[in-house]
């Protein structure tokens, strides 16, 4: 871990378990509150990082123990920065039906990359879409939501 | 009469059953399952339930719970029941708007107007 004035920088390399990543969603949580993040954009921050741990251990790595998950964090002044990793081949975030669909809204799963994009200013995945990338600024200006003003990719 | 189950304490006031979620935070597997043994049992043993699901106790779920609701919902139509769902949190209602699940819970502040609107139904 490195530590500079007010920017953390750390780095997990995980067993493919729900409890290890969880162990991992605490600590980045304490570091947003202990950088003074609020309230509730460290809710929306703990919401879409259990989503998105959840999605790389059981969708992405489809529960290998096996497997490994890695997550980087960077806090700065301005924003939190993590990035999930899995070891799965991945998925194409524009083909996931839109839940709220109402032939969708009955289903019981397919929610978790909604949310993430509801409670985060960026999301992105890479080409081969085993990583997310999420931001959420210091000073952000939105509440939870879809709206068009933020950064899909 | 009011018992303990996992993850959940009950109560039967005549033909309304209120399922309280006892957990602050609502994550894994484990409470999960706890839930989801809870509800099944007590909707099947109950013809035509007419059942509360409060929420006071709970500042944070995720999707996974979202998707137990369904199968509970779900079974308790089969069943030819009723269910409500009262006191969310403000940011946990938030939840159930952006995934548009507001639409098809009948959501109430509290139990009392849930219990008044399993009434009129």
């Amino acid at each position: 871990m490195t530590k500079q004035d007010n920017i953390l920088h750390r780095s997990w390399e995980l067993p493919n378990t729900v409890a290890a990543v969880q162990e991992a969603c605490q600590e980045i949580l304490k570091q947003a509150f202990l950088h003074g993040f609020s309230e509730d954009s460290v809710f929306g921050i703990h919401l879409a990082i259990e989503e998105a741990l959840v999605n790389a251990v059981k969708h992405g790595n489809q529960s290998n123990p096996e497997k490994k998950v890695y997550v980087e964090c960077l806090i700065t002044p301005e924003k939190i920065d993590i990035a999930i990793t899995d070891e799965g081949q991945g998925f194409i975030p524009d083909d996931v039906p839109d839940p709220r669909c109402n032939g969708n809204l009955y289903k019981i799963s397919g929610r978790g990359v909604l949310l993430i994009k509801a409670y985060m200013d960026v999301v992105e995945y890479n080409d081969r879409g085993n990583c997310v990338h999420m931001i959420k600024y210091r000073q952000s200006s939105q509440g939870p939501g879809i709206t068009n003003q933020k950064t899909v990719r | 009469m009011k018992s303990k189950s996992p993850n959940m304490s009950v109560e039967f006031h005549g033909p309304v059953v209120i399922a309280t979620l006892t957990d602050e935070k609502i994550l894994d597997e484990a409470q999960l399952q706890g839930l989801e043994g809870s509800f099944m049992p007590l909707i099947e043993q109950n013809e035509n339930i007419q059942l509360i699901i409060e929420f006071s106790n709970v500042k944070f779920l995720t999707s996974s719970v979202l998707g137990l609701l369904i199968r509970v919902s779900k079974k308790v139509y089969e069943s030819n029941g009723k269910l409500r769902l009262c006191s969310i949190a403000p940011k946990i209602l938030e939840i159930f708007k952006i995934t548009r699940l507001d639409k098809i819970f009948e959501i109430y502040p509290d139990v009392d107007e849930a219990m008044v609107g399993l009434k009129k139904s």
